[in-house]
């Protein structure tokens, strides 16, 4: 076994504290996202002031998409170091990986099944988060009632269908790990505890995918009903109104 | 018992299907494989008793450990239907009727069911220095120290590991990573962290499980904590664990060395 004296000892605290912060960042924002983009489901009017509220409107007067790619670009940043840090649990040979499922297959324990969905969904997560915020990055304007629907209906939706599932299965089994590895269950509850939080992870889960494909469902809808007028973009209510 | 108390009818007993993991490293003719054996149930029947019954009856050649028979000792740890636990805690009657015995993964196979979980925890307590550090002389004439009945209640509680290595098996950390030191090791620690005795300070604690193969390898599957037979609270020990090894990180940080 090896000591951390020598270089840097403090490296693996800070590796650990950062692959649980930038994991909860993450999948707490991905909640409010889901909610946001969700917002189609009320009006169109709603994304709309949703998509404006983002790009700074109601602050400045005035719409700043490049606030958008901002974000978007702190998010990929965020993925990136949550990435690289998760990648120390991966397996890492072919040894490791048949140790590892060989295990999983013998010992049916739910928490060590999940932990396999977690690199599973991650793995997936690598590649399909990055084609979806470089769109987001490159053309942060095309956010909006309209154009998400093109954009869902011509080329997109196979692809935020599987994102939908992965992230959602991702980040509720990763807020849950987060809980189970920093808080302490104490006395004769821990047992109950534990339940409840699987629970509520599984609440999670269920809740965020069922609210992403009624979302997809309605911006596919709007898609094939606007077929006919590409480009065209949503004229607000509230600007014409007033 | 009075005469007419109603004389219970037994059921028809079951007949157990067991499948046993056989191997001897030390024959290079052996094959490791899965060998049958069946028997009877009888009430009451642990899988000591089982596997004592085959040994005597059908094959003496079947490897595995028992001691106490009783829990305390560990030596009988193994995979029941591919989860660790202890077989002479384990009643047949709280199986299926075919059962299948594996020895624990990690741990050296002597034989059959039989490990060398002994070898294993050495190298782990050695490396992990799981003993009391002390820098004054012990006086063995002096009156011992005393200490809050709630501190050694504590202290006991986590004390009370056996080694029977089932959080090492049940761990997809150990069984991935060979250098990673388990619940057993991680729990140890926070038992010798709260002994008053133990002057070792955090620092020293964060050498010994402050990197990858200790505390921070840990991924928290929980598969420690569902299958410690003694029901350890190892889920809340080692999140513990945790906190005070990352603050001791982060506050090593900031600290210069001495002597730099």
């Amino acid at each position: 076994m090896q000591r951390s004296i020598g270089v840097s000892p403090w490296l693996p605290a800070w590796m650990d504290i950062t692959q649980s912060a930038t994991g909860l960042i993450l999948a707490l924002f991905m909640w409010v996202h889901m909610f946001l983009v969700s917002s189609i489901l009320i009006s169109h009017e709603a994304m709309y002031r949703v998509a404006k509220l983002f790009e700074g409107y109601y602050i400045f007067g005035q719409s700043y998409p490049a606030l958008v790619s901002g974000a978007v670009a702190a998010v990929l940043l965020l993925m990136m170091l949550h990435a690289l840090l998760a990648m120390r649990k991966f397996p890492q040979n072919a040894r490791q990986y048949q140790l590892f499922l060989g295990h999983k297959k013998r010992f049916r324990h739910p928490d060590t099944t999940l932990w396999w969905w977690q690199v599973v969904t991650g793995f997936l997560l690598f590649f399909l988060a990055p084609m979806h915020l470089f769109g987001m990055f490159s053309q942060p304007d095309m956010i909006g009632p309209y154009a998400s629907a093109s954009r869902v209906y011509h080329t997109h939706w196979p692809l935020y269908l599987v994102l939908l599932f992965a992230v959602e299965l991702h980040g509720a089994i990763g807020l849950y790990r987060i809980t189970v590895k920093w808080w302490s269950f104490k006395g004769v509850e821990a047992d109950v505890l534990h339940r409840r939080l699987t629970r509520v992870k599984w609440g999670m889960s269920v809740f965020f995918i069922v609210l992403g494909l009624l979302t997809l469902t309605a911006y596919y809808r709007l898609g094939v009903e606007m077929q006919d007028q590409p480009g065209l973009r949503y004229s607000p209510a509230t600007e014409v109104s007033q | 018992m009075s005469d007419t108390a109603p004389v219970t009818v037994e059921a028809t007993p079951r007949t157990l299907t067991l499948e046993i993991f056989r191997y001897n490293p030390a024959d290079p003719a052996s094959e490791p494989h899965f060998q049958t054996y069946t028997l009877e149930e009888t009430a009451g029947m642990t899988l000591f008793i089982a596997l004592s019954l085959i040994r005597e009856e059908q094959d003496p050649g079947l490897q595995f450990d028992f001691v106490c028979r009783a829990g305390i000792c560990g030596s009988c740890a193994m995979l029941v239907n591919g989860t660790p636990t202890l077989a002479c805690r384990t009643l047949t009657q709280s199986l299926d009727a075919t059962i299948r015995l594996a020895p624990l993964p990690v741990f050296e196979l002597i034989g059959d069911l039989s490990v060398n979980t002994g070898k294993w925890m050495r190298n782990m307590s050695e490396a992990l220095e799981t003993w009391v550090h002390s820098q004054e002389a012990e006086d063995l004439h002096a009156m011992e120290e005393k200490m809050d009945p709630a501190l050694a209640e504590s202290i006991y509680e986590l004390e009370r590991c056996i080694e029977c290595g089932c959080c090492v098996a049940g761990c997809g950390t150990a069984i991935m990573r060979e250098s990673f030191v388990g619940a057993v090791g991680l729990n140890k620690i926070t038992r010798f962290q709260l002994d008053p005795r133990d002057q070792r300070s955090d620092a020293d604690f964060y050498e010994l499980v402050g990197t990858d193969e200790g505390i921070f390898g840990c991924m928290t599957l929980l598969g420690c904590q569902d299958v410690c037979p003694k029901n350890l609270p190892l889920q809340s020990q080692l999140a513990f664990l945790r906190r005070k090894m990352a603050r001791t990180g982060v506050a090593m940080t900031f600290q210069r060395r001495p002597g730099k």
